[in-house]
């Protein structure tokens, strides 16, 4: 029987010497950087905060609301979740269109008076093997309680963004591998952006106990 | 004297499961790969203290490194120096006979060094000029520990032509990038929870420690820990506690190095006591450098810890106390913004009365308190100790030896 592979990953993160201290600015910085960037503050957010969720899953909307005080860019920013079949730039497309139409709405361009600019940043993600295969549904369980978080990373979001792969590698090898067809579907129907990497875990293991106990 | 004797496995329990495997895993890439570490110093200041810690754990790592310093004169050190101040924004003069003395220095310095290592780090802007060193094969990082969010442009326009030969920099927070045409990698520093600032004590060596100052355990304590720099704020820290005075009975602890090397520090040191006046629930430290336990114990001790700096670069005393479970009140500045959660890790803050109402917010609501320091100790667990450090540090080599 195939195993299944825990891969981990860690996050290169790097600056790209640009920054925007109002929405217009932020609009246009959006428009350039390169795809790389808007992973970043996008998908790589769940990488970076694995307990606390902030008020919301992205760092654009987040820094929309906090620091420059716009609550309903920020939670129109919010929104958008890199999830389904968007690749970075619908994603991209979609933060712009957002923006745009919010300034069209506004007299005056938000800026920044006492919070901090946005920093533009890109990541790298480097997947590294864990040494952990499993074999059967009880080994998974026990495995995804003690497993790096950033397996449960890779494995849901890296997945299916970067890898293109059309659901999470946890329900694709269920399903495939050991046949769970409903327990990969009750995984697949999580709402990932919803929850901290922690709580994603928890909420995959529960959802395993529930099979296991059938 | 320092004490390294801690193996990585020391650090299984306590960094967040899984972590050290990733760890041996990540460096399995890099065995055998030689790394050469370069500073001004072995003794003293953050950059040598984080170096002794952590060439034991890359060599155990399977990672051949060494460490080398480079040897100065004293108008190097007044140059450098300069530079470190110009840097991180102040007016300071540098004259042409300085930067000459720079190069030179650098120069002299590198015949000495065998520079055979496959990635060089060199740290801060004391070494950076031997990047002329720097061999076709061989990749060299420059890793700047200081905050250079606003240089001063002279300074900066000299190290730049240095800095963009390298084949990267390292940053410790998003604000200090530059404009540079080389990669620039963003790690945040981190703390070593097996230190003795850090590690667990005793009740029983927590209170020797009040004891010896003389600090009451029958009121809840406020606790700063700084240097006495107007930056810090301890004036705004001193306010604030009066304004929570009026409501809560409790005591202020502020604990700074000793500023005899730094005129400007006695002078805020005595500014301090002057508004400390005689409130005998005040209690102002003046501590040795090597006042480890005291500090861990301080920060143990207390209910609420403040760092509300006015300006700051990372602000690692936010993380020490996080660690110990305990919530936060920062200045919004520097790297204070990255390590407190605003509501979640404790509260970041703008004025004094901001302060004395998350101090009195705290004080008042102890199971509130109790709640986000373990969310801050679990922050931290992840993103501020010394085992993500290093997986940093392996990830940015595997990337610039492209491996």
């Amino acid at each position: 029987m195939e195993e299944f592979t825990f891969k981990g990953c860690i996050e290169i993160k790097e600056l790209l010497g640009k920054q925007a201290a109002d929405e217009m600015k932020l609009l246009e910085m959006i428009e350039e950087v390169p795809s790389d960037s808007i992973y970043y503050h996008t998908h790589s957010y769940f990488l970076r905060h694995y307990y606390i969720a902030g008020p919301y899953p992205n760092d654009f909307a987040n820094w929309a609301a906090i620091q420059v005080r716009d609550r309903v860019l920020g939670e129109k920013l919010a929104v958008v979740t890199p999830w389904g079949d968007k690749n970075l730039e619908d994603i991209r497309s979609e933060l712009m269109e957002i923006i745009d139409s919010h300034l069209s709405e506004t007299k005056n361009i938000s800026f920044v008076v006492y919070g901090q600019p946005f920093y533009f940043m890109k990541s790298r993600i480097i997947e590294v093997p864990t040494g952990v295969t499993v074999q059967n549904l009880k080994q998974l369980r026990d495995a995804l309680r003690l497993i790096d978080a950033s397996a449960i990373y890779n494995h849901i979001f890296e997945a299916r963004l970067r890898v293109r792969r059309r659901k999470s590698d946890f329900s694709i090898w269920l399903e495939d591998i050991l046949g769970r067809k409903e327990l990969a579907g009750n995984i697949e129907k999580i709402d990932a952006y919803m929850y901290s990497l922690e709580g994603l875990r928890q909420k995959i293991l529960q959802l395993c106990e529930q099979e296991l106990r059938k | 004297m320092i004490k390294h004797k801690k193996t990585l496995e020391s650090y299984r329990n306590i960094a967040p499961p899984g972590t050290l495997d990733l760890l041996y895993k990540l460096a399995e890439r890099l065995k055998k790969r030689s790394l050469l570490h370069i500073n001004s110093t072995r003794l003293g200041g953050g950059v040598a203290e984080m170096l002794h810690r952590h060439i034991p754990l890359f060599n155990e790592l399977g990672i051949d490194t060494r460490w080398e310093i480079i040897e100065g004169s004293p108008l190097f050190y007044q140059t450098t120096k300069g530079f470190h101040n110009a840097l991180q924004g102040q007016f300071h003069p540098i004259t042409s006979q300085m930067y000459e003395e720079y190069t030179k220095i650098n120069q002299r310095n590198s015949r000495k060094i065998d520079f055979s290592s496959e990635l060089v780090l060199i740290h801060d802007p004391q070494p950076a000029a031997l990047i002329s060193k720097k061999r076709k094969k061989s990749k060299w990082i420059w890793r700047c520990h200081i905050d250079i969010s606003r240089p001063q442009r002279r300074v900066w326009r000299f190290l730049r032509e240095y800095v963009s030969r390298y084949d990267g920099a390292i940053f410790s927070l998003p604000s200090f990038a530059q404009k540079l045409d080389i990669p620039q990698f963003l790690i945040y520093p981190s703390i070593d929870p097996l230190s003795d600032k850090n590690k667990e004590l005793s009740q029983q060596e927590i209170n020797s420690v009040l004891e010896k100052y003389h600090i009451p355990k029958d009121k809840p304590l406020i606790v700063q820990v700084s240097r006495f720099d107007r930056f810090k704020d301890p004036l705004g820290v001193i306010e604030a506690y009066r304004i929570v005075k009026e409501y809560n009975d409790c005591c202020l602890v502020l604990a700074g190095g000793s500023a005899t090397d730094d005129p400007e520090g006695e002078e805020v040191l005595k500014q301090v006591k002057d508004a400390a006046s005689k409130d005998k629930d005040i209690f102002i430290l003046d501590l040795p450098p090597d006042s480890n336990i005291e500090i861990n114990a301080l920060q143990r001790s207390a209910s609420v810890v403040l760092q509300k700096s006015t300006k700051e670069g990372f602000g690692l005393t936010v993380a020490e106390a996080m660690w110990k479970g305990k919530p936060v009140i920062g200045g919004a500045v520097g790297g204070i913004t990255v390590q407190i959660i605003y509501g979640e890790t404790g509260f970041t803050v703008n004025s004094v009365e901001g302060c004395a109402y998350r101090i009195r917010y705290l004080l008042n609501n102890p199971e509130v308190s109790r709640r986000m320091g373990e969310k801050a100790k679990e922050y931290t667990r992840r993103n501020f100790l010394i085992t993500r450090h290093l997986c940093d540090y392996l990830a940015m080599m595997i990337s610039v030896l492209k491996l």
